[in-house]
């Protein structure tokens, strides 16, 4: 059985309370507090607009929220999901932000910036090799698909090539191959 | 800051927006290049800063950006030295970047979402969704080696031993990420690196 939410204030605060929650990854809160807190959707519905919400550029949960707060609420239901997910979140990290700098000249603090600027590099690479077993299953092959990630890799971080033009490059070949590999299911 | 800086700032960033498929940490290694390497907006260091005061911050990770912004708008305002104006540019370049990075994905969401509800089991949808997995895969890991980098200049091997411990424990472990982030500062701060 599921609900729906009363009002574009109770999608602010919702959505607010999800953002705090956020620690790295968001998938798990939105869930919670979605399908099981607010029971506002079905998990079936969560992972069909969770998926819908990847396969667009930007921040996942930000579309999502946008997708959420649009389908009932309109325009301004959207807007007010997604305000609500950015604002207070936002204003915290200014806070810490301002603190931390305020205290940055002081070796210690220095020190300890770095320690903890090498530990979130740990966890976006940790975030990068997830996607491992996904390519060991691509439609393009694990070889290739490696190739690709590899490839803009080197471009990005190596080269220090434009996004746009990686995207480009990569993204037109792996996505052709990619195209030509999926042959619709009654022809094959 | 100039006016046409500005525009272009906020330009770039409403179509790193609409290029940003996998989030926010896909764009980190195109952020680096336009804002330290091209532009000189940040230094290394304040960009390693504005992504790991980030990460401790509950809430998207697309928030990044409005650290950036506000460093960029302190920075060029002349510090927290000047005072004021400084503080009141930083804000204003956080809330302008933020917006320019969110919202032209978020109405491309808005319109999209029926349309890709019908047609998300079409072949060019999915060739679409499955061919950008390498890509993304390869901008998060660029994302990581120019973070690592830009907080390891010197490259210590202990602040690249904390980096590669980091990595495995996110991996193998259900370790919480604000520890990790502490174990570091931690370390850190003993050491002195």
């Amino acid at each position: 059985m599921t609900s729906l939410p009363r009002s574009r204030t109770d999608l602010f605060w919702s959505f607010s309370w999800l953002g705090l929650q956020g620690f790295g990854g968001v998938l798990a809160v939105v869930q919670r507090e979605l399908v099981d807190r607010k029971k506002w959707m079905t998990l079936s519905e969560f992972a069909e607009e969770w998926a819908l919400a990847q396969t667009l550029p930007g921040p996942n949960v930000v579309n999502l929220s946008v997708m959420f707060g649009g389908k009932h609420f309109g325009p301004s239901g959207a807007f007010a999901a997604l305000s609500g997910l950015l604002f207070f979140p936002g204003l915290l990290m200014l806070a810490i932000v301002f603190t931390f700098q305020a205290f940055a000249h002081l070796p210690v603090v220095a020190s300890a910036l770095h320690g903890m600027g090498v530990a979130a590099a740990g966890m976006v690479l940790a975030a990068g090799w997830r996607f491992m077993p996904t390519l060991q299953q691509h439609p393009i092959g694990f070889p290739l698909a490696l190739g690709f990630a590899a490839l803009s890799f080197a471009l990005a971080a190596l080269v220090h090539w434009p996004l746009a033009h990686v995207i480009a490059l990569v993204g037109s070949l792996s996505c052709g191959l990619a195209w030509w590999r999926l042959v619709p299911k009654d022809a094959a | 800051m100039t006016w046409q800086l500005w525009l272009d700032l906020h330009l770039h960033f409403c179509m790193l927006s609409l290029l940003a498929v996998g989030g926010a940490l896909a764009i980190i290694p195109e952020m680096h290049r336009y804002l330290v390497t091209d532009l000189h907006l940040m230094s290394e260091i304040a960009f390693s800063q504005s992504v790991t005061l980030s990460q401790i911050a509950p809430g998207p990770n697309i928030l990044l950006v409005a650290v950036m912004g506000w460093n960029i708008g302190l920075q060029s305002a002349g510090g927290f030295e000047a005072g004021a104006a400084a503080i009141g540019l930083g804000l204003f370049m956080a809330l302008g970047l933020l917006a320019a990075v969110v919202l032209p994905s978020s109405l491309l969401s808005y319109f999209m979402v029926k349309w890709l509800q019908l047609h998300q089991h079409a072949r060019g949808v999915r060739a679409f969704k499955a061919g950008m997995i390498p890509l993304v895969m390869g901008l998060m890991l660029s994302a990581g080696w120019l973070l690592q980098t830009a907080s390891n200049p010197q490259t210590d091997w202990r602040l690249l031993l904390i980096c590669g411990v980091c990595m495995v424990l996110v991996l193998k472990t259900r370790v919480h990420l604000l520890w990790l982030m502490l174990g570091g500062a931690v370390v850190g701060a003993l050491l002195g690196l």
